[in-house]
């Protein structure tokens, strides 16, 4: 992984002491509770319902062992004892004081950390496929291509103070694992007729109130002018988009008044216009970079068979072998999950012990690497097979073991009314009530893959307008209220947004309301047919028709 | 009354005025409004005082292309920490059209943007009355090293060549 030098170093200690003399600024009043607001958002931090909550970067989702027992450490000394991981592969603190932020920061640095601009209307952390470097289908690893967008971006003069936040994510296999499509930029790495590989470039896709798919506004980007093209789109976009209303200003919405094709005139118009003045590739610095990301050097073992690595073991190992770990491109190594879906947490909360822990695991199963996906869960990337059963009895004992990854219950679920001051209603309670109804691990299997995304607001962290059947909290009158969508996806060829099925559903019968939604699916489906290939065929009327039907009728 | 601004990291009294302060440029250093400028520009390119151009959030910078013969200054109004385009107004000016006069932010502008003023070109700074000048010239070191190229490449940066 990328490994700081003085450079690195010393702006993200500069940066620490920029943050500190602001706090300090704000804290004598010699700085307006404006403009502090929208300093410290720069540096991850928001003034929550009941603390400051901190998000702390973590470019592309790469974490080695010392920085997670510094989450472990900043989580017990600053924190209520845990963190949570986000849709975007960072964690965020929900506990620290104001005042003692800076020396978090400062800890951060000490591991090559920071939280510089994980908020605010700047380009945010840049986030890549959790399986870049082991997937069998890829193209080329996106991740030097990230850190070489990292640093760019970093404190970027220019584009600092955008209209609104801006997000980056960068694939490198067809498959589409990072939501890159519902990103204000996508880039896949993808290969030409002539063979070589180069970006396919999307723009304005996002969530929010008003979610789109991005649209493609060029088909292949010669990697050498990623930058120049990228500060092509952002001048555009800094000049263009809209900085009168906080609901209009995604770049997205400045696609869709001009038009995908328009806009992509005006981004070619000005890339041309600035190619003598853009940043010039430097195939040394790339290369420097990319030397960070080479693969480690695997030992030479041979592919065991599931059946082989099974063998003799509970039935629960089996489970958890199918469901929570994935092919890797090397044989005799196995790409493992460690879930935080299990039922008694909060989906992507994590204590600072367990921390601890799969930081120790890391360091002796999966060379002290680990990584965090946008749906909330971590993985060992590099595990060999004949250690899985040990793992998976380590992993098991701290409770990081359910084996639900890709179902029903490994939901993305943003913190809610229980901490954000943007939520209208919660969510990790509504998460409980369907951890609670779903509880049979054998019918979870039979609904088999299927994403459930629920968010708290219409801002949508947890990505519910994508998700297979998505949760959206609001507010009717003071009471929290439910509105339900089919049909959402964030990934590959087929990135949808969902459709609402119709009028919200109370609080308590959400879990119900997703179970007659299955009944549907279970009923109707074709031999195989995952959840969402059922609903692309059957359409919406069959799930409405049950999910509205009278108590009365249903009784009889 | 004499305004202070930092010009090349140094507080100065400023030598120009604004339309409004001096309508009739009897201190032969005048800065019209855009829209001004566009409508007189015949009348003022003759006139034997420096010329300046006060430029919106809107403005388009490209309307300027032919006029940096006769405009020593622009001035690129900010309206608080939320306000970015004067950061590509001022890049473009710089880079795409090379003008070389003073680049001067006015506005609502504080400390914290001064850095990142300074990397897309801009060399004078309007601060407010009540500003601390001494902290503000600090602003310009709050960072040694930079990751990007910018306006002000060859300075005394130490900047990563991405």
């Amino acid at each position: 992984m990328y490994q700081y030098d003085q450079i690195d170093r010393q702006l993200v200690t500069e940066r620490v002491a920029q943050f500190r003399d602001q706090t300090r600024r704000y804290l004598a009043g010699q700085l307006s509770e404006d403009d502090f607001r929208s300093l410290r958002l720069r540096n991850g931090l928001y003034i929550q319902k009941h603390a400051p909550m901190l998000r702390v970067s973590i470019p592309y989702g790469l974490l080695s062992s010392d920085q997670l027992r510094m989450f472990a450490r900043i989580a017990r000394e600053f924190d209520k004892g845990y963190g949570h991981f986000t849709t975007r592969q960072n964690i965020q603190y929900n506990w620290p004081k104001l005042e003692t932020v800076p020396d978090i920061l400062a800890l951060l640095a000490s591991v090559e950390m920071h939280a510089i601009q994980t908020s605010g209307n700047c380009i945010r952390n840049v986030t890549a496929d959790h399986l870049a470097g082991v997937a069998p289908d890829e193209i080329e690893d996106p991740r030097p291509w990230c850190e070489y967008i990292r640093q760019w971006a970093t404190l970027h003069p220019e584009f600092s103070f955008l209209p609104r936040k801006f997000k980056i994510a960068v694939t490198g296999s067809p498959q589409d694992r990072a939501a890159s499509k519902v990103h204000d930029i996508g880039l896949h790495l993808v290969r030409n007729a002539a063979g070589e590989i180069g970006f396919e470039v999307l723009v304005g896709g996002g969530l929010g109130r008003t979610p789109m798919i991005g649209h493609v506004i060029r088909e292949f980007l010669p990697k050498r002018d990623l930058l120049g093209y990228l500060e092509a789109v952002l001048r555009v976009y800094n000049l263009e988009g809209r900085r009168d209303n906080i609901h209009k200003a995604r770049i997205k919405i400045l696609v869709k008044a001009v038009g995908p094709q328009k806009f992509r005139e005006m981004v070619e118009a000005e890339w041309q216009a600035s190619r003598d003045t853009a940043p010039q590739f430097n195939a040394a610095e790339i290369g420097r970079i990319a030397a960070f990301f080479q693969p480690p050097v695997y030992e030479s073992l041979t592919d065991r068979a599931q059946s082989e690595i099974v063998a003799g073991k509970p039935n629960e190992f089996r489970q958890w072998y199918t469901r929570n770990t994935k092919k890797h491109k090397v044989s005799g190594y196995r790409v493992t999950y460690v879930s935080l879906k299990s039922p008694t947490r909060p989906p992507g909360d994590i204590t600072a012990e367990e921390l601890d822990r799969v930081a120790d695991l890391a360091d002796r199963y999966s060379l002290g690497k680990i990584r965090s996906t946008h749906d909330q869960n971590l993985i060992f990337a590099d595990v060999k097979q004949e250690e899985l059963f040990a793992v998976w009895q380590q992993l098991k004992a701290l409770d990081l073991a359910p084996p639900n990854v890709g179902t029903l219950t490994d939901m993305i679920c943003c913190p809610g009314l229980d901490f954000c001051s943007l939520a209208n209603a919660s969510s990790i309670p509504i998460a409980k009530q369907i951890n609670d109804r779903f509880d049979d691990i054998d019918y979870l299997y039979d609904l088999g893959d299927i994403e459930l995304k629920m968010s708290g607001c219409m801002n949508a962290c947890g990505h519910h307008t994508v998700g297979h059947i998505g949760i959206l909290g609001v507010d009717k009158s003071g009471e929290e209220w439910y509105q339900i969508t089919l049909g959402g996806s964030a990934s590959g060829l087929d990135a949808a947004i969902g459709q609402v099925i119709g009028p919200s559903v109370p609080y308590a019968d959400v879990a119900a309301t997703i179970e007659r939604i299955l009944d549907v699916y279970v009923e109707k489906r074709d031999d195989g047919e995952r959840f969402i290939d059922t609903f692309r065929r059957i359409g919406m009327a069959p799930f409405k028709a049950r999910v509205y039907v009278a108590p009365s009728h249903q009784a009889a | 009354m004499l305004r202070r601004l930092i010009k090349q990291r140094e507080l100065v009294t400023d030598e120009w005025r604004y339309a409004e302060e001096d309508p009739l440029g009897r201190e032969r250093a005048l800065i019209l409004p855009f829209a001004r400028w566009k409508e007189e520009r015949e009348r003022w390119w003759l006139w034997d005082g420096k010329l300046g151009v006060r430029l919106g959030p809107t403005d388009p910078v490209a309307a300027l292309e032919h006029d940096f013969l006769r405009i020593a200054l622009v001035a690129i109004e900010f309206g608080g920490l939320g306000e970015g385009r004067g950061y590509s107004q001022a890049h473009l000016l710089r880079k795409r059209y090379k003008f070389t006069g003073e680049l001067r932010a006015v506005g609502k502008i504080q400390r914290d943007q001064l850095f990142y003023m300074a990397r897309c070109g801009f060399d004078a700074f309007e601060l407010p009355e009540t500003a601390n000048v001494d902290e503000a010239l600090g602003a310009f070191d709050d960072f040694s090293v930079a990751y990007q190229p910018a306006v002000d490449d060859g300075l005394a940066l130490k900047r990563r060549a991405v």
